[in-house]
């Protein structure tokens, strides 16, 4: 059965808004969750402001999907790669972004921070590491 | 080698629905194999059979339709990215309450679990989008 469970990444490169991108990539991403596959999410470019916390959509009519992404562990979907170069050309930092939390049941459900922030050269070797990737 | 092709920009504006027909035509020319395309985004709007496009430009829709009917090449249309966009089948039509349908012949619509599994029963999924 192991050899059936590919690594999948999703790649996310928009801003939230603006365009449908980020929107359906999630919908992707929640569907996929079923497969029991071994799922990761990159966060790069633009696609960091997706996790930034605080969003308000009311002014531009469209629907506020952000607290979806605190729901991602509940579907095991637990690792969530935040590009910091990213980060830093726009001025963000892990402050700015939303707490994701997850519940490790191998260790006695111990909340973890499904988030981790690391560099351009290490966010390569996600890349490398993956079988599918789906970019967004 | 088998390839899943995922296409994520609709028709004229964008080539990606082009680039991905002369890869997916190329690639069964030379002996590979393409069980599934998967149109998302505004890559749905490709599977309308009401685009009458000028007579001396292709014909995105009938290309991919050919494509389809010569070798057997499922092409599946997000259902989520489809009901957005306006383009149903005869059943969501009816389910939805709607008085017409689109989409055209060698085109189905189906769910996303599609995309994954493509994603895991072929040895590479090409994406083609911008």
């Amino acid at each position: 059965m192991e050899d059936d469970v590919k690594k999948f990444l999703y790649v996310n490169r928009k801003a939230p808004y603006g365009t449908i991108y980020a929107l359906e990539a999630l919908e992707v991403v929640l569907i996929g969750a079923a497969f029991d596959q071994d799922v990761s999410l990159a966060f790069l470019d633009d696609g960091v402001f997706q996790l930034t916390k605080s969003q308000d959509t009311k002014e531009i009519g469209v629907k506020n999907f952000s607290p979806t992404f605190r729901a991602l562990g509940d579907y095991e979907v637990t690792k969530l790669y935040v590009e910091k170069e990213s980060l830093d050309e726009r001025g963000l930092t892990a402050d700015d972004l939303q707490e994701i939390m997850w519940e490790d049941e191998d260790d006695d459900w111990a909340e973890k921070p499904s988030i981790r922030i690391v560099s351009r050269a290490e966010m390569a070797d996600v890349f490398a590491d993956q079988d599918v990737i789906l970019s967004f | 080698m088998k390839f899943g092709i995922l296409i994520s920009e609709g028709p004229y504006t964008h080539q990606a629905s082009d680039t991905a027909y002369h890869f997916v035509k190329s690639a069964l020319e030379a002996g590979h194999e393409v069980p599934r395309v998967f149109f998302y985004h505004d890559g749905v709007n490709v599977g309308t059979r009401l685009s009458v496009p000028p007579q001396d430009e292709r014909n995105i829709q009938q290309q991919w339709s050919a494509l389809a009917k010569d070798h057997g090449v499922d092409l599946v249309i997000c259902i989520a990215a489809a009901q957005r966009r306006g383009m149903l089948d005869a059943n969501e039509a009816e389910r939805q309450g709607k008085d017409a349908d689109n989409i055209a012949e060698g085109f189905r619509i189906s769910g996303l679990g599609q995309l994954i599994e493509m994603g895991i029963e072929t040895d590479r999924l090409m994406t083609f989008g911008d």
